[in-house]
């Protein structure tokens, strides 16, 4: 449509890419590629370096629940969290047919453009799902701790659920795969980049409720029932890493 | 006794009940306590046998004055047995409820001294549970039938969902198995319990503060295989339960070999009927979900569901009349009767078709799996292009297909999130 094609530099954050968007836009360039501040791709089109200005970014926020209704607003937010390849180029794609199309368009679910978004936020959400009930946490000096290995990254979904759950303990959860963790004491919490997390070893009363666990886990199951494909289809072995059960080594311990 | 060995002993003679879900209250965490409770249920882990944990299940003694045939805990096994003081409950809920490994406590027991005496212990439990250690997480507790009403009352204050075991499909089996226990005492607190549940739903319309009694409902579950009841007898019986008692679910239990009793199955050899639980569950499913009723799904003619398709592929093959169903005309109703769309592939289709007429391709776009439903659709007016439809050759494919599943000794367990529709 003669808009001239570019590739962003921006510093990977929603709001520098909502700045992405409005400079596209003003300048009526289209987008063919995306670069975050750790992607050192070659791009074959001119490259342009945008920068995060919060007065741009709330602009196109805003428009995006006038111009998409709330579901495709969340399509949009969700989106960004996703780790659908190119998702930048994907929202991006959607956000042009939305503005055109106006709220009706998250009914298209045949149009490529939202069933791939769509797609990515079901695997997200799903993720999300899976992760509020696999999430183990340890008690260290009364602070819980927890770590996770998601594909997406599930943080901001998770908050709700878990402040409000120990909405009067302290926690932290980590995700190890986007490096990022969410603190939480009574009534404030932050999602904040962390490059390293470690931890000391288990007290002896969080070794012995590993124990009962473990144990609990053990015996619940019927052996006459054993079948260790349907576990796997509800709880794809990619979880089980970070879960107590599956983490035998102190098991041979003494007590 | 160690902590670990009760938490053992306690477990396992627990293990045999089918209940599993956490769900259908929602309740937001109140200032000084742990926990809250997600309406849709959550998972925490699954056990080797594919069967989900969401909820510490345990008995609060295996102690038991009767001697049901069935049952692993029956008077006459010799078993260690123990019980929980209400003080270790309590800490070992907290200690796995804060570490996330589970939604809450399902407390069942078997029957101490009395059933006064039992209830009376439970309810000391989850006293100090929700008062002494502010627990808000969810509470499944057994009502055991015989009990002081007034006490199965204040069970139910505590709890979130209530059940009581009808055990077995028939009085006929239920008086053979355990002399001790009467249809009428099962029933007697389950219909306490659904009056319980209308009064405080309606006080709770009025006052916001009014006492709530079993919100999440209650369920209750029977053990299948172990007697010669139909399946026809056990969904008729079912759907009486949804209909008379207004139970939130029934589960089914298959019958795992426990005993030497001249009165069950022979123990060598014994499979528990996994499919057929399966098949149940499916049916079960087509009640709740898809307005089955129990009279269409099984006749005289055919008592039992046919082991090699689901019961909805059974009910379609034997109602051709009712196809081909047309994807964008269709209402819910019909569209739900399809083999292969569920809920989800239903409401999909509605909306999509607001913006414009839906091919075989779209309905792919949409997620909806064809590999069932191609063969009882058509899109406007065109079946599939290429496919070749006799009632033997849909029967034979659809076998076809459920066969890798039917190879493995068990089939998939069934849950909320693979329904096949
Ligand atoms: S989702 Fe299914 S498996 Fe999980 S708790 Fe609920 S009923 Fe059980
Ligand atoms: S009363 Fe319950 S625990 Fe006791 S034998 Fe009967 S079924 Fe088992």
């Amino acid at each position: 449509m003669g808009w001239s094609q570019v590739s962003y530099h921006y510093d990977g954050s929603f709001a520098g890419f909502l700045c992405c968007v409005f400079e596209a836009y003003l300048h009526k360039e289209a987008p063919a590629c995306f670069l975050g501040p750790e992607d050192g791709r070659l791009s074959l089109w001119p490259e342009r370096q945008i920068s995060t200005d919060e007065a741009h970014a709330k602009r196109v926020y805003r428009s995006l629940d006038r111009s998409l209704g709330a579901q495709g607003r969340r399509l949009v937010v969700y989106g960004f969290l996703t780790c659908l390849p190119e998702r930048e180029m994907a929202l991006w794609a959607f956000l042009r047919l939305g503005y055109e199309r106006g709220p009706g368009v998250v009914r298209d679910l045949t149009d490529d453009r939202v069933s791939t978004l769509n797609k990515a936020v079901q695997h997200l959400t799903g993720e999300a799902h899976l992760l509020k009930g696999f999430v183990r946490f340890s008690e260290q000096e009364g602070l819980l701790i927890g770590e996770i290995e998601p594909k997406n990254r599930v943080l901001p979904l998770l908050r709700p659920h878990f402040c409000t759950r120990y909405s009067g303990e302290s926690f932290v959860l980590y995700d190890r795969t986007h490096g990022e963790a969410l603190f939480y004491r009574p009534h404030r919490w932050a999602i904040v980049p962390l490059a390293e997390f470690r931890l000391n070893g288990p007290a002896q009363e969080e070794q012995e409720y590993r124990r009962l666990w473990r144990r609990f886990y053990d015996t619940i199951s019927i052996a006459e029932r054993y079948n260790p494909k349907c576990r796997m289809t509800h709880m794809p072995k990619r979880y089980w890493g970070t879960m107590t059960e599956f983490q035998r080594e102190q098991e041979g311990l003494p007590p | 006794m160690e902590l670990l060995d009760k938490l053992t002993i306690l477990a396992d003679a627990a293990k045999y009940d089918a209940a599993c879900t956490s769900s259908g209250v929602d309740r937001g965490a109140r200032p000084g306590g742990l926990g809250s409770a997600m309406a849709a249920g959550c998972c925490h882990s699954f056990s080797a046998d594919g069967r989900c944990i969401s909820l510490l299940k345990v008995l609060m003694t295996n102690r038991c004055i009767y001697d049901c045939q069935y049952c692993v805990n029956r008077r006459s096994n010799d078993l260690p047995r123990t019980a929980f003081t209400p003080w270790e409950l309590a800490e070992l809920t907290m200690g796995f409820y804060r570490r996330n490994y589970i939604e809450g406590l399902f407390l069942s027991s078997a029957v101490w001294g009395s059933p006064d005496r039992t209830t009376e212990a439970m309810i000391q439990a989850l006293r100090l549970l929700r008062q002494e250690y502010s627990f808000h997480g969810y509470i499944h507790a057994k009502a055991i039938p015989g009990a002081d009403p007034a006490l199965t009352r204040q069970l139910g204050l505590l709890a979130d969902r209530l059940s009581v075991n009808i055990e077995l499909p028939s009085e006929d089996s239920l008086a053979r198995l355990c002399p001790d226990k009467k249809k009428r005492a099962i029933l007697a607190p389950m219909a306490q319990i659904r009056d319980g549940i209308q009064v405080s739903r309606g006080e709770l319309v009025k006052y916001k503060h009014a006492p709530r009694f079993a919100p999440a409902g209650q369920s209750t579950q029977m053990i299948i295989g172990a007697t010669p009841e139909s399946d026809k007898h056990i969904l008729t019986l079912t759907q009486a339960l949804y209909d008379k008692y207004k139970l939130k679910r029934v589960f089914y239990s298959a019958y795992v070999p426990v005993s030497d009793s001249a009165l069950l199955p022979a123990r060598r050899d014994f499979k528990p009927p996994l499919l057929r639980e399966h098949r149940l569950y499916q049916a079960d499913w087509l009640l709740r979900f898809y307005h089955f009723r129990a009279e269409e799904l099984l006749d005289e003619a055919n008592p039992n569901f046919n082991p090699l398709v689901d019961p909805k592929c059974s009910w379609a093959l034997g109602h051709m009349e009712f196809f081909p169903v047309e994807v964008n005309r269709a209402d819910y109703e019909a569209l739900l009767r399809v083999p292969g769309i569920g809920v989800v592939s239903a409401r999909r289709i509605l909306t999509a078709r607001r913006c414009g007429p839906l091919t075989f391709e779209g309905l792919k776009k949409l997620g909806v799996v064809l590999k069932r439903a191609q063969y009882f659709l058509t899109c406007s007016g065109k079946m599939l292009e290429g496919l070749r439809v006799s009632p033997d050759g849909v029967l034979r494919h659809l076998v076809a297909q459920e066969r890798p599943m039917l190879a493995q000794s068990v089939p998939e367990q069934l849950s909320l999130f693979e329904q096949t529709g």
